[in-house]
């Protein structure tokens, strides 16, 4: 056959001499490189007593934020829904009522939210069309599960803990977002 | 014999065309069409005396006329001034227009309070249009923007005066188009609102449409607040036979269930026809209407998101192609999900849904 480019060479096995003819001498070369692995750092951890600390732009579990007074943010404004190019985001508004001004920042608000997680490819442009600072993604991943029927999150697994009642279940639900949010804004008007 | 119409001839952004005498600027540049008409929030072509109020259609007169070629002084309110033969007019092409354009949508939005995740009007909202083409993204305001008490105008309109820009528009769909006007605009300056005077519900049989004349979202639908999002409804033309009106609406539909009524618009975002109360906000099940098809929509409106193009529903093909085999559901969402679900129909609720409505339902 004509060969394509004359850049082939042919090569011609050379015999093994009498040390390769051994074998053993390169067998404990390699034990040698396996062993001195034994006393090198690891670069696996010990999953889930260990875990290793998420980036900074990691897009995790979303999360519907309360403000300060532990009133939800959501609006039901439909932004997340309309920016979701899963359609994974579905929700029904309701108008707040006298009395219910300690649960809902506005006058409206999201009366039922799902999000459909088996839909959710985690791309984080919910967190970006939120006007009113309600939902973001955190820093956790979703938890398997074996039935499909536990992956579509209504309000209750969505929501922040209530900064009032546990201030610290509300910090570690809530990790890293600000400081995350301020580079994004320092990135943007950099 | 004598009442021949003049014809005059009126430049526009380099485009010229005739028009008639007694046309306003406006009008000749909506013949024109497209990014040459200039953008207008209280003028509507179907009421008399409406425009000049909210300044956003400022054009510059570059040629007062052929006999007086001089330029205006000032740059004039375009839906108020007549053309006049030989006129030249500068609307995009003028960095004056865009700049004074700039400072009326910044005036505009100064009380203005931006609560659009709220407002039922956002996604076919002309002031939230043309704070996008036209507005900054900051505000220079440091004032505390005004409030008022909040008025009730009856079981069907829900006002809003924060959001008001006081085009003066449902005042004059009350007073030509109803006959009978209970509300007005009371107070002066910043204090000047909507309202009627003591307390009144608006309940003449065509006072609907000040919902469809309003550039904002002052005056919305009360049977439709906080139903859906504009865009994920599907807009439809309609009609029905109708002993007060014409008939002929659009409907925004969810599914099956007509969540809205509302005449139809043209293009400049203006009804075609008044529509009676009746029609807007008693008749929100699809069997009272005869559908035509779904309403064009500009595309660069939101509301396209949904791309109706059709009314044929999406077949199930899966069975056809298996000889009969049904597909086997691995789960039916509304087992697990609380949205959307079959046995709730927001349309048949007479105002916005609360948590009473959410909480009868469970106990079900």
């Amino acid at each position: 056959m004509q060969p394509l480019t004359n850049r082939v060479k042919v090569l011609e096995p050379k015999p093994l001499n009498l040390m390769e003819r051994l074998y053993l001498p390169n067998i404990l070369k390699g034990m040698m490189i396996t062993f001195r692995h034994i006393f090198q750092k690891k670069a696996t951890i010990q999953y889930p007593e260990q875990k290793r600390p998420f980036s900074s732009v990691f897009r995790g579990l979303h999360v519907l934020n309360r403000d300060e007074e532990g009133r939800e943010r959501c609006t039901a404004c439909g932004l997340c829904a309309v920016a979701c190019p899963a359609e994974a985001i579905t929700m029904e508004a309701a108008e707040r009522k006298k009395g219910e001004e300690h649960l809902y920042r506005e006058e409206k608000y999201a009366a039922r939210y799902e999000i459909n997680m088996l839909r959710c490819i985690f791309c984080g442009l919910c967190e970006e069309a939120c006007p009113k600072d309600a939902i973001y993604l955190s820093e956790t991943f979703a938890p398997a599960n074996f039935t499909r029927k536990s992956f579509i999150y209504g309000k209750p697994d969505l929501l922040i803990p209530d900064p009032k009642e546990a201030p610290d279940d509300f910090a570690r639900a809530k990790g890293q977002i600000e400081e995350r949010k301020e580079n994004t804004r320092k990135n943007l008007t950099a | 014999m004598a009442d021949e119409i003049k014809m005059l001839k009126v430049t526009i952004d380099n485009i010229t065309i005739e028009v008639p005498q007694g046309t306003t600027i406006l009008q000749a540049a909506r013949q024109i069409g497209g990014e040459v008409a200039p953008p207008a929030m209280c003028y509507y072509t179907k009421l008399k005396g409406s425009g000049g109020k909210c300044r956003t259609c400022l054009v510059e007169v570059s040629k007062g006329s052929e006999a007086d070629p001089r330029p205006m002084p000032k740059l004039v309110a375009s839906c108020r001034t007549g053309v006049m033969d030989g006129m030249e007019v500068k609307n995009i092409t003028s960095g004056k227009v865009t700049d004074a354009r700039n400072g009326v949508v910044e005036f505009l939005l100064l009380n203005h309070p931006l609560d659009c995740p709220v407002c039922d009007q956002a996604g076919e909202c002309h002031l939230q249009d043309l704070s996008y083409s036209h507005g900054k993204e900051g505000t220079r305001y440091e004032f505390k923007r005004r409030t008022f008490e909040k008025h009730d105008l009856g079981p069907y309109i829900q006002l809003h005066m924060t959001r008001c820009i006081l085009c003066y528009r449902c005042v004059f769909v009350a007073d030509q188009v109803t006959g009978k006007r209970v509300h007005g605009v009371l107070s002066r300056g910043d204090h000047a609102e909507i309202a009627t005077h003591i307390e009144k519900s608006l309940d003449n049989d065509f006072i609907g449409n000040v919902i469809d004349v309003c550039p904002v979202g002052a005056l919305t639908d009360k049977t439709f607040r906080f139903k859906n999002r504009v865009w994920f409804t599907k807009p439809v033309d309609a009609h029905r036979d109708c002993p007060n009106c014409k008939g002929k609406v659009t409907l925004w539909q969810r599914g099956d269930e007509v969540l809205r009524v509302t005449g139809r618009k043209d293009q400049w975002g203006e009804v075609e026809d008044w529509i009676c109360n009746t029609c807007r906000f008693e008749k929100k099940h699809v069997n009272d209407w005869v559908i035509e098809g779904p309403t064009k929509i500009d595309r660069h409106s939101v509301i396209s998101q949904g791309h109706y193009t059709g009314l044929d529903k999406p077949k199930e093909t899966f069975s056809a192609v298996h000889g009969g085999r049904a597909p086997k559901l691995l789960m039916d969402i509304h087992s697990v999900s609380e949205v959307n679900r079959p046995g709730i129909a927001l349309s048949e609720i007479q105002g916005p849904a609360t948590s009473d409505t959410f909480n009868i339902d469970k106990q079900a």
